[in-house]
């Protein structure tokens, strides 16, 4: 099979053989779990329970308000705690139901099942995926029902179900692509059906050959195809993935619908599958506990709302020197100053290690690594410029807002430059005039 | 149950091993070669010249840093070292030697500290301190000695370059043999006689991937197309594009020197403009120029439009259109 790729990138070590051989284990459902009403990034849902109420597993208790949220589910059946702000990943404090679990998973009564998902009309799919409160399990979240519903004008001819995991590290989409083969398959079908495209693709690195022979055993001619990948970072990244396949681009500050298509991390298809056949919202997740300072890396299924304690402890606790706790991966996952936060729907792994001292920084000796891997074509020693001595505007012709924050420039630099960070600060600034100039605009 | 705070650090967690260090040192390594093929042909005058010039290159740096209060460590980066190396690779293997430690002293000052250091000089230092000599000292720079291994006994020397351009070699047909250029046993500047050991460390670079490959296949491509068209049309009076590539400073200038990461173009299109503007202007020099060489003032000249290059050629954002509609 000829194995496709996009230009530019980076190779970053994988330490994936820590954990790819694991199957997922589910661990079990801790005593407390605190949802967070927010689990993206967007507006919050609206507490639909109070304190000292009962909630059954799977009980809807937070309701989307605005198009870019995602109603939140119980994960335990118990006691409502209190309806509160407590620590969250993202970094700060966010009302979150907590909920003391009875131990009994009493189902929802509300949870039902169809017996003929593939039958279902694209409008009737697109409900129950919203209703399920499923979002996009790589990582960013995005509500997935509105990832479903394309507008109008911009029909939709190939569904990209993405299993390259390309982030260093992590393996628990590598074991639902094992473990949960044919749910992903038919998630693929519905997704494919909701959005009216005609073709499903697969796109898997070359790194994971066992979990191509998983999908070309099971699947039946001509339903999906499979796309074997180059194994390269961030070959996953959407942009990227589509323009690996397919050869086409997303035009810029544009969305894959722009050009045709629609992108589904296995796992949310999978979900998809889960939530429309069984009626199961959205309350477990995949992730992969690992890392030198995790004593036994696992993946596991977690319940969301889950500690990061409880599942360190489940995975023999964390080496004593360990001075760094990530959400996510290495590349793009953000470290944690507390492991008292919960797992969120967005929580793809949960990493420990020890670093040492960072690199000393030195000035920008322009050799153009960055520019050579920057696989959105940017310049990011230029764009840190920009932003240090505040040239706003040109940073945002050189297409400062084009940035994926990907990491791969900082990853490769010599300098050891934080360059991710300057130009996330120069999105927050230039993004902060914009708003500025339509509000004067609107006077 | 450790329960501490852990280091809050913005993304990504992963760094790759090579740095600024790792860089110059390889470049170091790289130019090794052409360093110890110059000791064999010139001996020891070539060992207290490199001496001379890394001497006083790195107090020149030392004293920098102290006045500047820069963190005193980046006296091992490697750079000065590389500038020193360089620098004395571009002299006449019988320069006294207080004429190399001037030049060294103007290459790290003026060159290189005065704009800020590392990362900031707009011009490639050693080749700021060697012009500052050929212009103070016009006479001693290009005043020529035989390798030993020629065993002629002549207190002066003509370099092949000197020689096709003041001497017409090509109708004479006293052209220096390719073979002598390629092994180095001719006259010229320290390190640049010798083209099969710059293209040793040249190899490094390359596969190392340290430098642009963009530069030296520019260079050599617009120095090899502009001779190469007088060549075809008179080749009685024109030598052919490869005596060029190999005679003088060329290819030390191609892989050594205008692949100096601080001082050439970030973006592809800028790198090319930046490659091809200074092949073209050592084929313009050499050919109609007063002098025989034209290498260092190219490369000076093209670092000076390297912001501008940098500047008005931004590489196509992934999803931008071909063309404005």
């Amino acid at each position: 099979m000829r194995r496709k790729t996009f230009p530019h990138g980076i190779h970053p070590p994988e330490y994936k053989s820590l954990t790819e051989a694991k199957a997922l284990e589910a661990m079990p459902p801790p005593e407390k779990v605190s949802i967070p009403l927010l689990q993206h990034f967007g507006s919050p849902a609206k507490p639909l329970v109070k304190k000292g109420e009962e909630v059954s597993l799977g009980q809807k208790i937070g309701e989307s308000t605005a198009l870019f949220s995602a109603s939140v589910h119980a994960s335990v059946s118990g006691k409502v705690l209190s309806v509160d702000g407590v620590h969250h990943p993202l970094g700060k404090p966010i009302p979150a139901v907590t909920i003391a679990n009875d131990g009994e998973d009493r189902p929802a009564p509300e949870i039902q099942g169809s017996a003929d998902p593939l039958s279902l009309d694209p409008e009737t799919i697109c409900q129950i995926v919203k209703e399920a409160g499923i979002v996009g399990l790589g990582g960013a979240a995005f509500p997935t029902a509105v990832k479903l519903s394309p507008p109008k004008d911009k029909p939709i001819d190939t569904v990209i179900i993405n299993g390259c995991e390309c982030e260093p590290v992590l393996t628990a989409d590598h074991r639902v692509m094992l473990e949960y083969t044919e749910d992903i398959l038919r998630g693929a079908e519905l997704v494919r059906k909701a959005a009216g495209a005609e073709r499903t693709i697969i796109g898997i690195e070359d790194n994971k050959k066992d979990a191509v022979r998983a999908f070309l055993e099971v699947m039946d001619n001509g339903s999906a195809e499979i796309v074997l990948l180059k194994t390269k970072y961030p070959q996953g990244a959407e942009k990227n993935l589509i323009n690996a396949i397919l050869g086409r681009e997303v035009p810029r500050g544009g969305l894959p619908f722009d050009v045709g298509v629609v992108v589904q991390n296995v796992g949310t298809a999978k979900a998809i599958w889960d939530a429309v056949k069984f009626g199961k919202p959205l309350y477990e997740r995949a992730l992969t506990a690992a890392g030198e300072g995790v004593r036994e890396p696992k993946n596991l299924m977690v319940r969301i709302g889950t500690p990061f304690q409880d599942v360190l402890d489940f995975c023999g606790g964390i080496e004593d020197n360990t001075n760094v706790l990530i959400m996510g991966g290495p590349m793009m996952g953000l470290s944690q100053w507390s492991p008292d936060v919960p797992v969120i729907k967005g929580t793809s792994g949960i990493l420990a290690w020890t670093v040492p001292v960072p690199p000393m920084e030195h000035s920008c000796i322009r050799c153009s690594r960055c520019v050579d891997h920057c696989p959105m074509r940017l310049v990011p020693t230029q764009l840190m410029k920009y932003v240090k001595y505040e040239f706003l505007s040109d940073a945002e012709n050189w297409g400062i807002l084009d940035c994926v924050e990907c990491g791969s420039c900082q990853y490769i630099c010599p300098a050891a430059i934080p360059l991710v960070h300057w130009i996330r600060l120069g999105k927050n600034q230039v993004m902060g005039l914009k708003r500025k100039k339509s509000a004067n605009n609107a006077e | 149950m450790p329960n501490s705070e852990y280091m809050i650090r913005s993304s990504p967690h992963f760094k790759d091993k090579d740095s600024v260090p790792k860089i110059m040192y390889t470049v170091i390594i790289a130019l090794l070669p052409a360093v110890f093929t110059s000791v064999y042909y010139f001996r020891l005058k070539a060992v207290v010249l490199y001496f001379a010039c890394l001497v006083a290159c790195l107090a020149t740096e030392a004293i920098f840093l102290w006045v500047r209060k820069k963190p005193f460590q980046s006296l091992w980066d490697g750079s000065a070292a590389i500038t020193a190396l360089l620098l004395a690779m571009t002299l006449p293997p019988d320069l006294s030697l207080d004429l190399a430690v001037i030049g060294s002293v103007v290459a790290i000052a003026i060159g290189k500290q005065v704009f800020g250091g590392l990362g900031y000089n707009i011009f490639n230092p050693a080749l700021v301190g060697r012009a500052f000599i050929q212009t103070a000292f016009p006479v001693a720079m290009t005043t020529w000695i035989p390798p030993v291994t020629l065993h002629v006994d002549t207190a002066t020397f003509a370099t092949p370059l000197g020689n096709l351009k003041f001497q017409d070699a090509v109708v004479q047909g006293t052209l220096a043999p390719l073979k002598d250029l390629l092994l180095g046993n001719t006259g010229g500047c320290l390190g640049e006689t010798s083209a099969v050991a710059l293209f040793i460390g040249a190899l490094i670079l390359l596969t190392k991937k340290t430098i642009n490959w963009r530069i030296p296949v520019g260079i050599i491509l617009a120095l090899s197309v502009f001779t190469g068209l007088f060549w075809l049309v008179n080749p009685n009076k024109f030598a052919t594009p490869v005596f060029h590539i190999l005679a003088g400073g060329l290819l030390i200038g191609a892989f050594f020197m205008a692949t100096d990461m601080v001082t050439s173009p970030i973006t592809p299109r800028g790198t090319w403009i930046y490659a091809l503007g200074i092949g073209l202007m050592v084929g313009l020099i050499r050919l109609f120029g007063g002098f025989a060489e034209g290498v260092m003032y190219s490369i000076l000249f093209m670092n000076t439009i390297v912001p501008l290059l940098n500047r008005s050629f931004r590489p196509r954002i992934l999803g931008e259109r071909r063309k404005p509609q």
